[in-house]
């Protein structure tokens, strides 16, 4: 119990909030892994017998308008919407990271060009920025990562260069410099395990907007493209049915509101946890 | 403060500049012949021909750029294909309905935000206060675009006091502005709360309470009128968000909108239409952010100092 304790996780698990998010965030990840084994039906299996039928034991959250099973399509959905999520995430952060880490360690000329690319993007909504993308590479599952990637870069080069330039002045790095150390061995012993914690936690955060800004390219029609199921694109064939299928809207809204406030409990706790959230305010 | 202005206008003619590169070089990114993109599917190898000629799609791409840029600033966008008509005639129809509905969230979201994040601090702790955080974690995690469906289920679908749809009179304006609102509201609200109650930790408040001034003045006169500043500050830098709000929820509520336009556009690569959208939606986000600026330089003489 005492080794939990002392991992940053276990002070995180502790607090009611961080417990509970994790649980459901552990719960939104296996259904997903699992989808296959969990959903009661096939994603893409239609029954035109029975379209837009109401929520019933055979069909716990109704079906659509092609007469397919909602719960199993927003299980098959978490599919998607999680790993885009994710995957825009993990590039935007790691290509922001080695930006951002770049441009505040060695400043100069290509300090000011990224800061000034990154100003430029700052005042754009990502919406906007992921649209003028969506708009190069066409719709689909890998344009739609990559605009989102894209659309949050700017962030992660931000805050990454924050925490450089304060870490840069440091006794500790100055020692390493003067006792002979290379820049590589600066940046990968020194500077990077220092500005880990809270640009994870900072791409934790903004995978709860990704995730929304993959439901909403979606529900534009130019996300992940039929019959694949996504969050967004179903709320966004729902919409022609809000007459006489409201469910067929509600389940994966809630569906959305349920991640996203798990992802944002779960990086408020872990904030607060690891302490870190002076180091965050700037961002 | 004209100083000021034209410094940050110069500031952002490089933005300007950069922004429209892009938004140019879309139609040569995408895969395929710019010249398919650019006219009506079917045409003829002369119509094609005729086209390639008079936007110059033979010269080098920093001939064909400036080309663009002279037209496009004239208001010169093309003809749509899908529509074929001029974009810029597009544009002039859908603007108006878009600075409505982004003006009047915005005003709602100012409004709204500082009354309850000063009631919050006021009330701290209250059910007030809780009431309050609760909006903000709603408005901070709610997809916008569900709370507006869920807005047109209840109000409109249910009650039925507002349409649906469209934008025949200003009641169709109501669902759509608070869609967009409840975040800006949010943001606000939270922004406000925590610089008053920051405000009000501070000496010059320790000593109006000393010399005996009511608390109802001491909170309206001096803590809120100081936590302005950081509003201010926020709001300039989310003057984008609401550019990015109107852009989802005009297609939520199938409003006529730079929005809707856009959306309609990219799903039938109609690219002229796609490009006149991007650059008019950049222009009001960076537009935005230049009022934002003055409205701060003309409250905070420290930031125009900073400049010169």
């Amino acid at each position: 119990m005492k080794v939990l304790q002392a991992l940053p996780g276990g002070s995180v698990l502790g607090t009611w909030r961080g417990g509970l998010a994790f649980l459901v965030l552990l719960v939104i990840a296996l259904a997903a892994v699992f989808a296959p084994w969990i959903a009661p039906y096939p994603y893409d299996i239609q029954n035109l017998a029975a379209t837009n039928k109401g929520p019933t034991l055979a069909h716990w959250l109704g079906t659509d308008e092609f007469g397919r099973d909602v719960l199993s399509r927003i299980i098959y959905g978490a599919r998607t919407s999680l790993s885009v999520a994710l995957a825009a995430i993990g590039v935007s952060l790691t290509a922001g990271m080695c930006l951002g880490a770049a441009a505040g360690y060695f400043g100069g000329a290509f300090d000011r060009a990224v800061t000034a690319v990154v100003d430029l993007t700052w005042s754009f909504p990502e919406v906007l920025i992921a649209l003028i993308f969506i708009a190069i590479l066409g719709p689909g599952l890998t344009s739609t990562i990559i605009a989102i990637s894209i659309a949050y870069l700017a962030q992660f080069a931000r805050l990454t260069r924050a925490q450089v330039m304060t870490i840069k002045s440091e006794t500790y790095v100055e020692a390493a410099t003067s006792l002979g150390a290379g820049h590589t061995h600066i940046m990968v012993s020194h500077l990077l395990p220092n500005t880990l914690t809270p640009v994870i936690v900072a791409g934790m955060l903004a995978t709860g907007d990704a995730i929304i800004l993959e439901a909403t390219l979606g529900f534009f029609g130019l996300g992940v493209q039929p019959p694949s199921p996504s969050w967004g694109a179903m709320m966004s064939s729902g919409t022609a049915q809000i007459f006489i299928a409201p469910w067929t809207i509600l389940g994966p809204g809630l569906a959305i509101c349920i991640a996203v406030i798990a992802i944002n409990l779960f990086g408020d706790s872990l904030i607060d946890a690891m302490d870190i959230r002076n180091r965050l305010r700037d961002y | 403060m004209f100083g000021f202005l034209v410094k940050r206008l110069l500031l952002l003619l490089p933005v300007f500049l950069a922004v429209s590169v892009v938004i140019f070089l879309i139609v040569h990114l995408v895969p395929g012949d710019p010249v398919d993109h650019l006219i009506q599917i079917g045409s003829t190898p002369e119509q094609k021909a005729a086209l390639i000629a008079k936007i110059g799609l033979d010269k080098p791409l920093l001939v064909q750029y400036g080309a663009w840029f002279m037209k496009v600033v004239t208001g010169d966008f093309g003809d749509a294909i899908v529509l074929r008509r001029p974009v810029a005639d597009l544009i002039a129809e859908n603007l108006p309905h878009s600075l409505w509905l982004g003006g009047l969230a915005f005003v709602f979201s100012t409004i709204v935000g500082v009354a309850t994040g000063a009631l919050a601090a006021v009330y701290k702790d209250s059910w007030i206060d809780r009431g309050v955080m609760i909006l903000i974690l709603l408005g901070s995690t709610v997809p916008s675009f569900w709370l507006g469906l869920l807005l047109i289920l209840v109000f409109a679908v249910h009650l039925g006091w507002f349409p649906v749809s469209g934008a025949r009179n200003w009641t169709a304006l109501v669902l759509p502005v608070m869609t967009i609102g409840l975040q800006g509201v949010a943001l606000v609200s939270r922004v406000t709360r925590a610089a008053m109650l920051d405000i009000a930790r501070k000496d010059f408040v320790l000593l109006l309470h000393a010399k005996g001034v009511s608390r109802r003045e001491i909170q309206l006169r001096h803590v809120l009128r100081h936590a302005l500043l950081p509003v201010v500050t926020i709001l300039s830098l989310r003057v984008g968000w609401i550019v990015g709000g109107a852009v989802t929820i005009e297609f939520v509520f199938a409003r006529p909108g730079l929005g809707s336009l856009l959306i309609t556009a990219l799903n039938q690569r109609d690219y002229p239409v796609v490009q006149g959208c991007l650059l008019m939606l950049a222009m009001a986000v960076m537009l935005g952010t230049l009022l934002g600026d003055m409205v701060q330089a003309a409250m905070d003489p420290r930031i125009r100092e900073n400049m010169q």
